[in-house]
């Protein structure tokens, strides 16, 4: 993408029927640290990367609870995510108001793609810089919407958006046909592992991610950093198994390497050997 | 000429009475679960305890319409205060947002005869009492609704401080242990039962202290 002269406005359409102040947004999004959603019949995970401005500072965040059953992932100006959830948290409460009864997440989406539509078309606006990944739980069963800058909304079975989503995004494809009967705890391995993808090569440590659950009588809510780096022993082991065959250097933080047993190398859906 | 007055009224009283009782550690919270209409029976079995926060918890008689419609006020700004500060509503900080929801609709009030209880920030009970407008205060024990005149002067007697001269008002918290407040407060109730005919059927009782409620129901006179 170059400059051009019908970039200027989110008013101007181009030539070919573009309108290049949506697509940059659309960019934005692509700039922010990653975060990937999955969903099973009954439960939805939220995952994201943490990245921090520098050492000194605490990283932001970027998964936000709306309501008891939804949860939104953001990716790209977290000030306009964070302005987008504290609007689906209204809307979520103001529906509970008025019809005692949680909002379906399919309207949710609709009123924030609204919502979004209407600064790609006013010349004193600016379209929002910033990706939504909302998942939720309503009568109809588990949902999982990405919303674009654009106003456009789409579901998916995963996804992932920011920078290195797309390794996370090839992860994702190989396996998602079996999400739907996943269990809990599946769900949440993979979510962590699409992470780890994102990470390319950087060692994947419980402080660097979040992630949040939600589902059938369970209400949204985050991992402990404890429960997290569980999860992450249990793949990390094994594969530190094979990286040490491989000749490759990584020290882990988490596991001696003088703990290398034979069982389950090769095999990462195989529990590693309690040593 | 003699002044046109409404052929009709946007407010009812459901009857029923509300008490609470503060204590070092715990707080009671009690109301009957009588609700009427004029001389008639609605329910036996309506519950006017709502629970508000961890820590909060609102009895209100009057007219149950409106309590209704105040607790749901009440429920949509402790969530957006939750998302707001990650933490549940403290019971004094809830009392202020009582006290302003109410005076919000100083010129059609809510028809409701309030009484919060529950826990400070130091885990010491406190109990708030009000009128139907928002004015309120911190008190050590209350009771509002169609038993409260029966009921208070004695709560007064059993509770309050010898000398008003005292102070700190002695009457702020109770001496009382917990199992002699829920004795007190069964005690009132079936006396109240007894000559207002609008409280009755069944007690329901809250008990909240710091490790969370719990609810006792006693059966109360059903004439």
């Amino acid at each position: 993408m170059f400059r051009n002269q019908y970039d200027t406005d989110v008013t101007t359409w181009s030539p070919t029927g573009r309108l290049f102040q949506v697509e940059y947004a659309m960019e934005a999004v692509k700039q922010g640290s990653a975060a990937i959603g999955l969903r099973s019949r009954s439960h939805v995970v939220l995952a994201c990367v943490n990245k921090a401005q520098s050492e000194l500072s605490s990283h932001q965040k970027k998964i936000f609870k709306v309501d008891d059953h939804i949860g939104v992932a953001i990716a790209g100006l977290t000030a306009d995510g964070r302005v987008l959830s504290r609007y689906m948290r209204s809307e979520a409460i103001n529906h509970s108001f008025t019809y005692e009864s949680p909002l379906p997440v399919g309207r949710l989406v609709v009123h924030l793609a609204d919502k979004a539509q209407v600064c790609t078309q006013r010349s004193w606006k600016r379209p929002y810089g910033v990706g939504l990944l909302v998942g939720g739980l309503d009568e109809s069963g588990a949902h999982l919407y990405y919303n674009c800058p654009s106003g456009n909304y789409f579901e998916y079975q995963a996804f992932a958006i920011g920078s290195r989503s797309q390794a996370a995004k090839t992860y994702l494809e190989r396996r998602f046909e079996s999400f739907g009967d996943s269990s809990r705890e599946d769900l949440i391995k993979d979510a962590i592992l699409a992470v780890r993808e994102t990470l390319q090569g950087e060692t994947l440590k419980s402080s660097l991610c979040t992630v949040s659950v939600l589902g059938v009588g369970e209400p949204f809510h985050f991992l402990d950093q404890e429960t997290i780096q569980k999860v992450i022993d249990t793949f990390e082991k094994v594969a530190e198994d094979e990286e040490g065959e491989a000749g490759e250097g990584d020290a882990e933080a988490a596991a001696a390497p003088a703990e290398q047993g034979g069982g389950g190398a090769g095999d990462q859906d195989v529990a590693p050997m309690e040593m | 000429m003699t002044k046109q007055h409404a052929n009709w009224s946007p407010y009812d009283n459901n009857g029923g009475t509300c008490v609470a009782i503060a204590g070092s550690d715990y707080c009671v919270i009690a109301a009957d679960t009588r609700m009427s209409t004029g001389y008639s029976i609605l329910s036996r079995d309506y519950s006017k305890i709502h629970k508000l926060a961890d820590k909060a918890v609102l009895s209100s008689s009057g007219f149950q319409a409106d309590v209704k419609a105040l607790q749901k006020v009440l429920k949509s700004r402790h969530l957006v205060y939750q998302h707001q500060h990650n933490k549940q509503m403290s019971c004094p900080a809830m009392a202020q947002l009582l006290s302003n929801t109410l005076y919000f609709k100083r010129f059609f009030p809510y028809y409701a005869f309030n009484v919060l209880g529950g826990l400070d920030e130091e885990g010491k009970g406190c109990v708030f009492t009000y009128d139907a407008v928002g004015s309120y205060e911190k008190v050590g024990y209350s009771a509002q609704g169609s038993g409260s005149t029966l009921i208070m002067p004695f709560l007064d007697n059993q509770l309050k401080s010898p000398s008003p001269l005292l102070l700190p008002a002695q009457d702020a918290i109770t001496p009382l242990s917990e199992p002699e407040a829920v004795d007190l407060v069964k005690t009132v109730f079936a006396s109240a039962t007894e000559r207002d005919i609008y409280t009755g059927d069944k007690l329901e009782i809250m008990i909240l202290k710091a490790d969370g409620i719990r609810t006792e129901v006693m059966e109360l006179r059903k004439d």
